[in-house]
Formats: structure tokens, C-alpha cells, sequence
């Protein structure tokens, strides 16, 4: 059994390490830092971390303000509160004028779990993803969260990432050849029948699902699609003429997210079927995170059956 | 630069009034009446108070500006061309379809500006973040922003202001623009705002009364600022909204109107007399 680790956790040790490197790296918080994990940063650099309050719009603007000065401020809070709360000051005061803020949204999805649908953002990617220019991230991993974390630093410009709550197994670093790369898709195994596009949790739920499909005779390709924009057109186009059916799976509404994005990079460019999975418009509710992604149907056997949907689409 | 006496800052903001209202005039839409109102005060700040430097518009050292209030560009925008960071030719491009000068304040395209605004309640935390900058590296740059008194019923302006309390923000510098008036009618009808200095005290920051008109007052105001410690200092400066154009003064309706041939003319002809009084 591979070693579980939250994707906040990751991220909170790897902000915290690279502190050290990038002085010019700032964090803020809204009075969630120690679920956000941002405290690890607070820890380790306390003179560079600032928590505002519960008041996200300020953070975000006052991120923005250090930025033209020539930080590199990372602000975070909930993924509802960051995309939701916070969205029109992270488009007017961040986004318009280009500012290098990178806004993390931790505790995104239904894995909330027991909190409910007030804290389970499902709308995160659709809302950052819809800004002009903004870069949307969900690593599904310890090992990508890591590398994408010092990617982002490096990015200069405004980005999104969604972190998740659950422990999740690490991945992305049994597979040969791995490496994180900003707007590139990783193929974590190939296939020829059918490909399944994922990102966060649901990229192990995907590796799970191919195991379901191959014990049925059904060879599918899993690409872990880290970075939903900007979108990796190449390996989309390369999935849908080599397999011919995709699905897309996020924790996240079937509406405005990944799923959304490859539907809509295919039905211009390389027509297939796209199947969308995810939650199904509507809210979420309390219960122990696994039994509420079981509800809503985010588990690799429901995933699997919308692969073999997809490729009964084919024709 | 040599410091300008009352009467050319009064000559310096005559003339930044007849260039903002042509501005709007000529794009027939903006906002005239909170940049009329503003433009005493934004003068004295880029021809007095602020050190700032039109040939080193991005000098990390500068003070700094944010128009919190960022429809009032028809006032900043004419203050940076009469301070020289861009041609006064080019406030012809105010809200072109080919021009570069959009209808809110902008910093991407406009030189010397230091943070893009528009949506209201936003500006004023960036500017707390810029005056967080000069205290983490150190230096001793000032932050000022102007904001407008109906701005301040959004709640971002009080989370900003709790923010400038609590990091002891001395170097920033706000200035409430108390004109009384907004879109939708008085201020006290709309969304009651006063008693605006208990409210700022409240809130932590060293509060200042100040005619906004009056260039002893204003500039007594930005020095009384300078020497307090610890603390983010707010100046109330009395104003009135479209000042300087008779026809447009104490009227909620100039908010956001641009002037017909015949009222453009008559505030040219109002604005012409009062620069050449002042030049005499």
C-alpha cells in the first residue's frame, strides 16, 4: 500500500521548504491556516506570513497590492471562499491587471465531507477557470503537489490550485518517466480503448477504474490532467484519435470543469464522445467523505461504467 | 520639481478639470462629478505631497497611488498628463474603441499608474498591500488612495481597514472624498455612511478633517499625516461633487452623465475664465 498523504499537507511542507529558497515568496491566510495547512509556512517563516482575518476579498486585494511591489504572495482559504467569496476581487484586482498572486483553495470537493454543502465547493475550476487568463490547478498527489508548488512559483502570473482534505495514496511517483510540467497532461498508463481524463482524488479512482475495465477485456488510458487550464490540447486531441471515447472525472459539478473543457476542445477540433463524470448538479451534503463521494457516485465503479458508455458512444 | 504655490495647484486642478471634462465630453460617457470633486485633492498629491517621478514612473521607491474610487479617471488620468507621465494628447483615447485609455482607471496601458480600479471597495486593499511592501523591504515610500463616501458602504473598505490597524500601517494615507452625493441620490438616503470619523477611529486609523477645496487645508491635512505613528491615518476632505462647473455641483445626476455641446460649452467657458483669472 502506497503512503497516504493530503494534498494540503503537501503543499503546506513543500510552501514551507521553498520559502527558503524564494524570499520573495509571501503566504496569507483567513483564520484556516491550520487546515489549510499554510501554518507549516507560518512556522517556518513567520515574517512572511500574514493572517487577515476572516476577510477574503481583502486578502486577495492586499496579495495584489504586494505583488506590484514585486512579491510572489500565496493566499489561502477554503476553496469555496477563494473561488466563491473572493471571485471578483481574484478577476478585478488580480487577474485584469496580470498580478503574480497564486490563490489556493484548500478543502475543495465533496471530501469535505461531514461540513456539508456550505464548505464542499463543487464550482471551483468552472469559477477560476472562466477568468480571462487564469491558470486552474488540481495535483492529484504528494509528489505532484510538490513539484507543482515550485511551478507555480516560478509561473509568473495569476493561478488557482484546489488542494483536498482526504489522505490520498501517492501515485505519480512509481510511474516511470513522471515529471510535473505546468499545462501538460501526464499519462500515467496507456490504453487503446477508451481514455479516462482526471484530476485531484480522482486520478487514483482512475487508475482503480482501468484495473475494473481490464479485468473485463478494456484497454484504458488514464491521463492525470493536472492542470485544467490552460488545457493540454495536445494529449486531448492524441486520447481521442487513438482510443475514440473519453471520460473526464473530477470532484466537481459535471458543469464548467475539466469535463466541460474537453468537451469543448474535442467538439471543435477532434469530435468523440465525452463522457462527464462527476456531480451531477447538485449539492452535496454531510456524512464521512467516503461514504458521501460513494453517494454521489465519485468511485471507480461508476467511473468504469461511463467508460463503457463512452465507447458504446462510438460509432 | 519646485513646489507649486495655492494659486498654480488652484491653476494646475482648473486645468485638470477642463481636460477631465472634455475627456468625457469627447467619449460622451464617464464620470465627472466624484473626479471634479477629487481633483483638489489628487493635485496636491502628484504637484505636492508624493515623490514620484514622471521619468522613473515604476522606481520601487516611489510613493504610491491607488484611485480606490477608479471611475474618477477623467480625474487622475489629466493630473498624470499635466504631470508629465504621458502627452495631454492622449487623453483623447479616454474610452476609444482604438485607444488605450479605458473608461476605468488602468495600469497596464497608462503610465504612473500604480493599480488598475473599478470595482468598487477593491482598491483600498491593494494599497494596504503596497504600504505592507514598504515595510517588509524596508522603505519609507507612502501609500495614499482616494475613496469615495458612498465606496464605503461596501464592507471590503472596513476589512481593509482593520488590516491597516493591525499592521500599523503609518505609511498609508487614505482620503475619503465626502462629496455627499452618489448614483442613486444623497448619500445620507442611499446607504446612511456618518458618522464616517467615528467609524474610521473605530476602526484604528488617526482620523483628519479637511476642506477638500482648500489647498492650506489639504496640504496641513498630508502633513499632519506624515507624523503619525503606528497607525494608518484617513482624511476626510469635505468636497462638493462636480466642483468647479457651476451646473454640475451638488448634482447626484452628474455622476456618471457626459455633458451635451451646450453644457460642454458653458463648463469650457466657466473652466477657460477660471484658468485665465488664475494666470492673471
Amino acid at each position: 500500500m502506497a503512503e497516504k498523504i493530503a494534498t494540503r499537507n503537501a503543499y503546506g511542507e513543500a510552501l514551507a521548504e521553498l520559502g527558503n529558497k524564494y524570499p520573495e515568496v509571501l503566504c496569507f491566510d483567513a483564520d484556516l491556516a491550520g487546515a489549510t495547512m499554510s501554518k507549516t509556512f507560518w512556522d517556518a517563516h513567520p515574517d512572511r506570513f500574514f493572517d487577515m482575518g476572516i476577510a477574503e476579498g481583502d486578502m486577495q486585494g492586499v496579495a495584489a497590492g504586494l505583488a506590484t511591489c514585486g512579491f510572489k504572495p500565496f493566499t489561502n482559504t477554503f476553496a469555496m471562499f477563494a473561488a466563491g467569496r473572493s471571485w471578483e476581487q481574484v478577476r478585478n484586482s488580480i487577474c485584469y491587471p496580470g498580478l503574480n498572486v497564486k490563490v489556493v483553495g484548500s478543502h475543495g470537493g465533496l471530501s469535505v465531507g461531514e461540513d456539508g454543502a456550505t464548505h464542499q465547493c463543487i464550482e471551483d475550476f468552472a469559477l477560476m477557470r472562466v477568468i480571462p487568463g487564469m491558470t486552474v490547478l488540481c495535483p492529484c498527489d504528494a509528489n505532484e503537489m510538490r513539484q507543482a508548488v515550485e511551478a507555480l512559483i516560478n509561473y509568473d502570473g495569476p493561478a488557482y490550485m484546489r488542494l483536498g482534505r482526504l489522505a490520498v495514496e501517492v501515485v505519480t511517483d512509481a510511474i516511470p518517466g513522471y515529471k510535473f510540467e505546468l499545462g501538460k497532461g501526464a499519462q500515467l498508463r496507456d490504453g487503446k480503448d477508451v481514455t479516462l481524463i482526471a484530476n485531484g482524488i480522482m486520478v487514483q479512482m482512475a487508475l482503480k477504474a482501468a484495473d475494473l475495465l481490464a479485468a473485463e477485456g478494456i484497454d484504458a488510458r488514464v491521463i492525470d490532467m493536472h492542470t485544467i487550464k490552460p488545457l493540454d490540447e495536445e494529449i486531448v486531441r492524441k486520447a481521442a484519435e487513438e482510443t475514440g471515447a473519453i471520460v473526464v472525472s473530477e470532484e466537481h459539478n459535471v458543469i464548467g470543469g475539466l469535463g466541460a473543457a474537453v468537451a469543448e476542445f474535442c467538439s471543435e477540433n477532434c469530435p468523440v464522445p465525452v463522457v462527464k463524470h462527476g456531480v451531477n448538479d447538485e449539492f452535496g451534503r454531510s456524512g464521512p467523505a467516503p461514504a458521501v463521494l460513494e453517494l454521489y457516485g465519485l468511485s471507480p465503479e461508476v467511473m468504469a461504467e461511463k467508460a463503457k458508455k463512452a465507447i458504446a458512444l462510438k460509432k | 520639481m519646485d513646489k507649486l504655490s495655492n494659486k498654480q495647484l488652484a491653476l494646475t486642478a482648473a486645468k485638470a478639470r477642463f481636460l477631465g471634462v472634455t475627456m468625457v465630453y469627447e467619449a460622451a460617457s464617464g464620470h465627472p462629478g466624484g473626479s471634479m470633486s477629487c481633483m483638489d485633492v489628487l493635485t496636491t498629491l502628484y504637484f505636492d505631497e508624493m515623490n514620484v517621478d514622471p521619468k522613473d514612473a515604476k522606481n520601487p521607491d516611489r510613493d504610491r497611488f491607488v484611485m480606490s474610487k477608479g471611475h474618477c479617471s477623467p480625474a487622475l488620468y489629466p493630473v498624470l498628463a499635466l504631470r508629465g507621465f504621458f502627452p495631454v494628447e492622449d487623453l483623447k483615447m479616454f474610452r476609444r474603441i482604438d485607444g488605450h485609455m479605458s473608461g476605468h482607471v488602468e495600469m497596464k496601458y497608462v503610465n504612473g499608474v500604480d493599480m488598475s480600479t473599478g470595482s468598487l471597495g477593491q482598491g483600498i486593499s491593494t494599497a494596504v498591500g503596497m504600504a505592507m511592501g514598504a515595510k517588509l523591504k524596508g522603505q519609507d515610500y507612502r501609500v495614499y488612495s482616494i475613496l469615495g463616501d458612498g465606496e464605503v458602504a461596501e464592507g471590503q473598505v472596513w476589512e481593509a481597514m482593520m488590516a491597516a490597524a493591525k499592521y500599523k500601517l503609518d505609511n498609508l494615507c487614505a482620503i475619503v472624498d465626502v462629496n455627499g452625493l452618489q448614483i442613486d441620490g444623497r448619500t445620507e438616503d442611499v446607504m446612511p455612511t456618518e458618522p464616517l470619523d467615528k467609524k474610521f477611529e473605530s476602526f484604528g486609523a488617526h482620523v483628519i478633517k479637511a476642506d477638500g477645496h482648500d489647498f492650506d487645508s489639504i496640504k496641513a491635512a498630508f502633513a499632519e499625516a506624515r507624523t503619525v505613528k503606528g497607525q494608518p491615518t484617513v482624511i476626510l476632505a469635505k468636497t462638493v461633487k462636480g466642483k468647479g462647473i457651476s451646473f454640475m455641483e451638488n448634482q447626484a445626476g452628474w455622476h456618471g452623465k457626459a455633458p451635451n455641446a451646450a453644457q460642454y460649452a458653458q463648463a469650457k467657458a466657466e473652466l477657460e475664465a477660471k484658468i485665465a483669472e488664475l494666470e492673471g
